[in-house]
């Protein structure tokens, strides 16, 4: 049997797969499904410090290999989750990793530190931190579209949680340069990356003649935007390889539906992946995907997955 | 509704099925499907749904297509199956009623609450919106097994909009047709004639699946003629299973607090006098400002 294990910034996880945050909810419903200590790690939907209803309905539209979502981070609050949702996921044995956000740079180390003081904190095994929502001090730009104001929320992050939890900075693929941002985090402190995040998109309701959901554009996502993905992992993994920034484990994210999907983002320099929307179509995608990609991974020859993190980069030459 | 205790809420483990099609017949303007799909039928109740994959395991439309269920055989020559109403609207409904008998579709459920049924034999009266009757004759089975007795008013657009008024007349104790266009029953929508029909029938409980505006005005007339409305809401849905957010609607919960709920999960039967009419408008939902969780969206897009 091929070795699925694999090590994520000090983490020793069994598995590289993982749901994506907002797409499984808190862990109580895909449970119905599968078990999800079988995950490499659990990936709550991002929790703000107060809780929050979300926006209006419409919230959501389909779209070609695709859907479009305006939420509005509807959730707890950190409080609740800390003592309720956490709490749950470590009693069935959870890997978890938790998605914190904040309006402000601040609220989202305030965030950090009340998650510190859960009392199942200790099945936490990485902050993901979603830099990738809009900064209401700074005229509702997305914190992740800058590279002073992502280093500014790391740092701070990173400065309320003890060493050995290694925060992910989430980057969203709607900027000229992702190396750029991504180099800013890495330098503030992160740990590793995840990406990417939705795009941001809008769809027509061509029979009412507007806009199709309340929020007005929302957060593309589904194998439409597997290629940006695949692009942005490339991109920033060549970096590292080519020692412009340094090296931290990336999770890929972003249209994975089947083991294949998953094998690119791995071949483009992805450490773990997270399966998303696929999830809306098959609840038992995440731990699917894991069976296929250990399949395919042994068909390929591998002994190991970590084997096979970044490999695409090595066969650049090949064929030249 | 103190008499109506019973609330279904999913298993422990949902079933997922590939379920053999196995009848397709049009009905009126729509299409009536049976599938076998063992586990969900054993386990379904009045009012909960199934969630359907549609195009295939690379499909284009990746988001589930869910319909109540309009009834189950749990015990079939082929085992269990399930029967769902479907109205071909667009390229997911359109795929499943193009689909040939012995196809297979991804079927996951049962899913949602059902209908509450009431302790004692009570007067209910049973409304139906075009295919939003579809889980009503279910209902009614139940209900007449319990002693109630049962009224039913359906109501559509026009005649070929209607579904189910030969299996009403079998199964209710009483039923009453309205269209728009007067080519069924009484001309007008199904609020012309509900008062009469609570009032005739000295009804406890109306139950009511259809478009939001009729379930509105079901809940305003139950409630002015002393009543209890439970109405299964069509919100759209991503998942059916309670994951992705979007199905959310404000419902105020017995500590009088309103909350973006999901009706996969908490729905799709809600009291009708719970859900907070008043912040639908116009093909859209707002939240009410003193929604739980409101106050922090505030100032933001």
């Amino acid at each position: 049997m091929i070795d699925m294990g694999v090590d994520l910034a000090g983490m020793r996880l069994p598995n590289p797969l993982m749901t994506a945050s907002g797409c499984a909810a808190n862990g109580r419903e895909l449970h119905c499904f599968f078990d999800i200590a079988e995950l490499g790690a659990f990936v709550t939907k991002t929790v703000l410090a107060d809780p929050r209803s979300g926006r209006g309905t419409p919230r959501m539209a389909e779209t070609p290999s695709g859907m479009l979502n305006s939420i509005g981070l509807q959730g707890p609050g950190i409080a609740d989750f800390a003592q309720g949702d956490l709490v749950w996921l470590k009693s069935v044995g959870a890997r978890v990793l938790v998605s914190i956000a904040g309006n402000t740079a601040g609220e989202y180390a305030d965030v950090a530190a009340a998650l510190r003081e859960s009392p199942a904190f200790d099945a936490v095994v990485g902050v993901e931190v979603n830099i990738s929502c809009p900064n209401v001090a700074n005229r509702g730009l997305v914190f992740a579209c800058d590279p002073l104001s992502s280093a500014k929320v790391i740092a701070l992050v990173r400065e309320k949680l003890p060493r050995n939890i290694p925060i992910f900075a989430k980057l969203s693929p709607d900027v000229t340069d992702i190396v750029e941002i991504a180099g800013a985090c890495v330098k503030a402190g992160a740990d590793g990356l995840t990406m990417i995040n939705t795009l941001l998109a809008m769809v027509i309701d061509t029979e009412l003649l507007r806009p199709q959901v309340a929020g007005v554009t929302g957060g593309l996502s589904g194998p439409a935007i597997r290629p940006v993905a695949v692009r942005a992992v490339w991109q920033v993994r060549a970096a590292m390889i080519e020692g412009r920034i340094r090296t931290v484990p990336i999770i890929g994210v972003g249209g994975v539906r089947t083991g294949d999907d998953a094998l690119q983002l791995v071949a483009a320099g992805a450490s773990a992946i997270q399966v998303g929307t696929a999830t809306f179509n098959d609840p038992t995608a995440p731990v699917r995907v894991n069976r296929e990609l250990a399949a395919a991974l042994q068909d390929k020859g591998f002994a190991r997955f970590s084997d096979a993190v970044g490999i695409a980069h090595t066969r650049l030459d090949q064929g030249r | 509704m103190s008499r109506a205790s019973q609330r279904d809420t999913p298993s422990e483990h949902t079933p997922q099925v590939m379920g053999e099609l196995i009848a397709t017949r049009r009905v009126g303007a729509y299409h009536h499907m049976t599938f076998v799909a063992p586990g969900v039928a054993e386990l379904a109740r009045p009012g909960q749904f199934v969630a359907l994959a549609v195009g295939g395991d690379t499909s284009a439309n990746l988001l589930r297509r869910c319909f109540s269920i309009h009834k189950v055989s749990p015990s079939g020559t082929y085992g269990g199956t399930v029967d769902v109403v479907v109205a071909p609207r667009g390229p997911g409904t359109r795929w499943l009623t193009d689909l040939n008998t012995h196809s297979e579709v991804n079927i996951i459920g049962p899913l949602g609450r059902g209908f509450p049924l009431p302790a004692d034999p009570v007067s209910c009266v049973l409304v139906g919106g075009g295919y939003g009757s579809a889980p009503l004759f279910w209902l009614a089975a139940a209900l007449r097994e319990r002693g109630c007795h049962v009224e039913m008013v359906l109501g559509a657009a026009t005649k070929d909009r209607l579904f189910g008024v030969v299996e009403a007349r079998r199964g209710a104790d009483g039923v009453t047709v309205t269209t728009d266009d007067g080519s069924m029953g009484v001309q007008g929508w199904v609020s012309a004639v509900l008062p009469d029909v609570i009032d005739r029938s000295r009804a406890d409980v109306v139950y009511g699946c259809g478009p939001m505006a009729m379930l509105k005005s079901i809940t305003d007339i139950a409630t002015a003629h002393g009543a209890v409305a439970q109405v299964a809401v069509e919100e759209s849905m991503a998942c059916g299973i309670g994951v992705c957010m979007t199905c959310v609607m404000p419902v105020t919960g017995n500590d009088g607090l309103t909350r973006m709920v999901r009706s996969c999960v908490e729905g799709p039967v809600f009291r009708g006098d719970r859900i907070r009419w008043d912040a639908f408008d116009d093909g859209r939902c707002r939240v009410p400002e003193d929604a739980y969780g409101a106050a922090s969206m505030r100032g933001r897009r």
